[in-house]
């Protein structure tokens, strides 16, 4: 089920503006990669990159080599929303869909792969809210709007809405940082569980995030402001917090950055 | 959209390590604030030490809000007056009246003893607008989700503008055009329609010419360019996110649509079809000059006949005496009820919901 994502001379725009420059990382199936990196260094959009959500954006483009289990998917026959299906994303803003209950926004998905049955539907809602710690805060008001919902019970909706959809690989912008750190213990706790079955890489700001889920951690930097974002390194959590090898890494890690 | 509090970002996520390096810059920017004294308030008369300042007597404020609460005022002894006048010139003409005016079909206020009825023409108005909407809503519809979620940019731009001088067409041209060159081409259809769909009741026999459907075609025409504007507005206001939520789990562009962009302009778009039906209803001249002006109900829409409220009082007034203009003015008090069930009833649509589109208007 798990897929290995591997990346090659990734370069993606904005229009004119080279956003992210050559990027390569290998992320293998069944582990958790963190991205990490100053903001504005290109995270999110490499990110983005990865289910081709870039592109949604007018004049956004990406150049490069993206393949999950070696198929490419930015080839030209393959159909996009079958990439997405595949790799589900949890965004940095929690965006549940203002208009639908608490209950549609998370089966929203698995009607959009074409799942009608009350049954199936209420079942996979449960699962979903309840691996996204939601469940016991909504149970008694699925009916009612996601919108109504504090913040942080919005971006678990958003998670639950994800992976309802069991996709293959799961990306998550910085899925906490509008949570408590109850919740945010309960989504680490989650990336443990999803890893048995997915493919699982976060944006994160959180150092100590990074260190407590992550298996591999990769660091962005830009030179300055302007310049696209690159991959400095990429290794081991355990090395990278430890001993980087590079020394933009270690100043970054240990808060001496810029 | 409701902004939740996601911009909380990175509070209460780390550990220890961060919220020790929060507190540095605040304290420091305390510790700012401390040696410049307070800069942004010299004259020192406030937040001084002492109590805090008395309210103004007579301020901006208050000013401004005598101001507004004279306008709204104003409008409200306006309406008033207008309402008094339009009773009191409808309320002999219809003690005058000698058959029902509910259920008279005919328009006679003038002869003595005067005799009118508004149903045909409440009727008239009615189905000529229902019927423009028919047409109308789905085309502008469609344009709109075109020219918002299609089309290129700057073609989206220039057909909006193109839509948008469609409205600043003066109705009498729609009225002109519609009688002298399109009445021919609705005739051949009515035609069409009645030889291959004239087992629908409303497709019946002719004479074809001066009828609703001529109406209609012509009043949808009209309604369009608003209906198609402001649903444009509406799309276009839908937030990224939501759309890029539905792109996210694997939908299409049309999925994507009846997902995220027609649930949340739902509200907007019944306004819009609410403004468009307030303008069909009290269209006046492109009726006048396109309907057969009959006093009959029927609901054959291809016979020339049909007439319309506001019609009738355009095309009668002239030759009105007064019980003649009493009864014009009770006519126009009954469209003015009918607009206001229109907008009521819209309102409760918009209401029901309103839980689930607070948060999204
Ligand atoms: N929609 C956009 N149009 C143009 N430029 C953009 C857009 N989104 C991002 N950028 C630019 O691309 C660069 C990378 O942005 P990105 O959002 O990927 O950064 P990030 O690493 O995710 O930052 P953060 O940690 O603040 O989320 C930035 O310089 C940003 O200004
Ligand atoms: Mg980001």
């Amino acid at each position: 089920m798990a897929k290995r994502v591997e990346a090659a001379n990734v370069t993606a725009y904005y229009g004119g503006f080279k956003a992210i420059e050559n990027i390569n990382l290998t992320v293998e199936p069944k582990t958790v990669t963190a991205l990490i990196g100053p903001s504005g260094c290109g995270k999110s959009t490499f990110l983005r990159s990865i289910n081709r959500m870039h592109e949604v954006l007018p004049g956004a483009r990406v150049e490069g080599n993206l393949t999950i289990d070696g198929q490419d998917i930015y080839d030209r026959d393959v159909d996009v929303t079958a990439v997405r299906r595949m790799i589900g994303m949890v965004f940095q803003r929690p965006n549940p869909f203002p208009t639908m209950s608490i209950f549609e926004n998370v089966v929203a998905g698995l009607r959009l792969n074409g799942v009608r049955r009350k049954s199936i539907l209420e079942e996979s809602a449960e699962k979903a809210l309840r691996s996204a710690n939601l469940w016991d805060e909504v149970k008694d008001r699925l009916g009612k709007p996601g919108a109504g919902l504090s913040g942080g019970q919005q971006q678990r909706l958003c998670i639950a809405r994800t992976i309802a959809v069991e996709p293959q690989v799961v990306l998550m912008d910085e899925p906490c940082s509008a949570l408590d750190p109850i919740s945010t213990l309960a989504i680490e706790d989650l990336m443990f569980q999803l890893k048995d079955k997915f493919t699982i890489i976060i944006v994160t700001h959180n150092m100590q995030q990074a260190a407590r889920v992550s298996d591999r951690t990769a660091f962005f930097s830009i030179e300055k402001t302007g310049d696209p974002g690159r991959l400095i390194e990429y290794d081991n959590t355990q090395k990278i917090f430890s001993n980087p090898a590079q020394k933009k890494t270690e100043d970054y890690i240990t808060g001496r950055f810029g | 959209m409701g902004d939740t509090p996601q911009r909380s970002a990175h509070a209460g996520t780390g550990g220890t390590g961060v919220a020790t390096s929060h507190e540095q810059p605040a304290g420091a920017s305390a510790r700012a604030a401390e040696r410049f004294g307070n800069p942004g308030r010299p004259g020192g008369d406030l937040g001084g030490g002492g109590g805090l300042p008395r309210a103004r007597a007579f301020g901006a404020e208050r000013a401004f809000r005598g101001l507004t609460m004279a306008a709204g005022t104003t409008v409200l002894v306006i309406i008033a007056a207008i309402a008094i006048f339009l009773i009191a010139k409808a309320v002999p003409a219809l003690r005058a009246n000698t058959e029902s005016f509910w259920t008279f079909e005919g328009w006679f206020p003038n002869d003595d003893p005067p005799k009118f009825g508004i149903g045909a023409l409440a009727f008239g108005t009615v189905l000529s607008s229902l019927l423009a909407l028919f047409m109308a809503v789905p085309v502008a519809l469609g344009i709109a989700l075109y020219l918002t979620h299609y089309a290129p940019r700057r073609l989206g731009n220039g057909l909006g503008f193109l839509i948008d001088l469609l409205a600043a067409v003066p109705s009498v041209v729609f009225g002109l055009w519609g009688r002298d060159y399109f009445a021919g081409p609705v005739a051949d259809l009515s035609a069409w329609l009645h030889t291959y769909f004239g087992w629908i009741p409303i497709f019946g026999d002719g004479p074809y010419g001066s009828s609703i459907l001529l109406g209609s075609v012509v009043l949808a025409i009209m309604v369009l360019p608003i209906v198609t504007s402001l649903s444009r507005e509406v799309f276009r206001q839908t937030p990224t996110a939501n759309e890029e939520a539905a792109l996210a789990l694997g939908a299409t562009r049309w999925e994507m649509i009846r997902t995220a962009v027609l649930p949340y302009g739902r509200p907007g778009v019944i306004a819009a079809v609410m403004l468009g039906l307030g303008r069909a209803l009290g269209e006046t001249i492109a009726l006048a000059l396109t309907l057969g002006s009959t006093y009959a109900i029927s609901f054959n829409i291809l016979a020339s006949g049909g007439n319309s409220i506001a019609a009738n009082i355009a095309n009668r007034f002239a030759e009105a005496n007064d019980t003649g203009r009493g009864a014009l003015i009770a006519s126009g008090l009954v469209l003015f009820a009918i607009t206001l069930i229109v907008n009521i009833t819209a309102r409760a649509i918009i209401y029901r919901r309103r839980e689930f589109t607070e948060s999204a208007a």
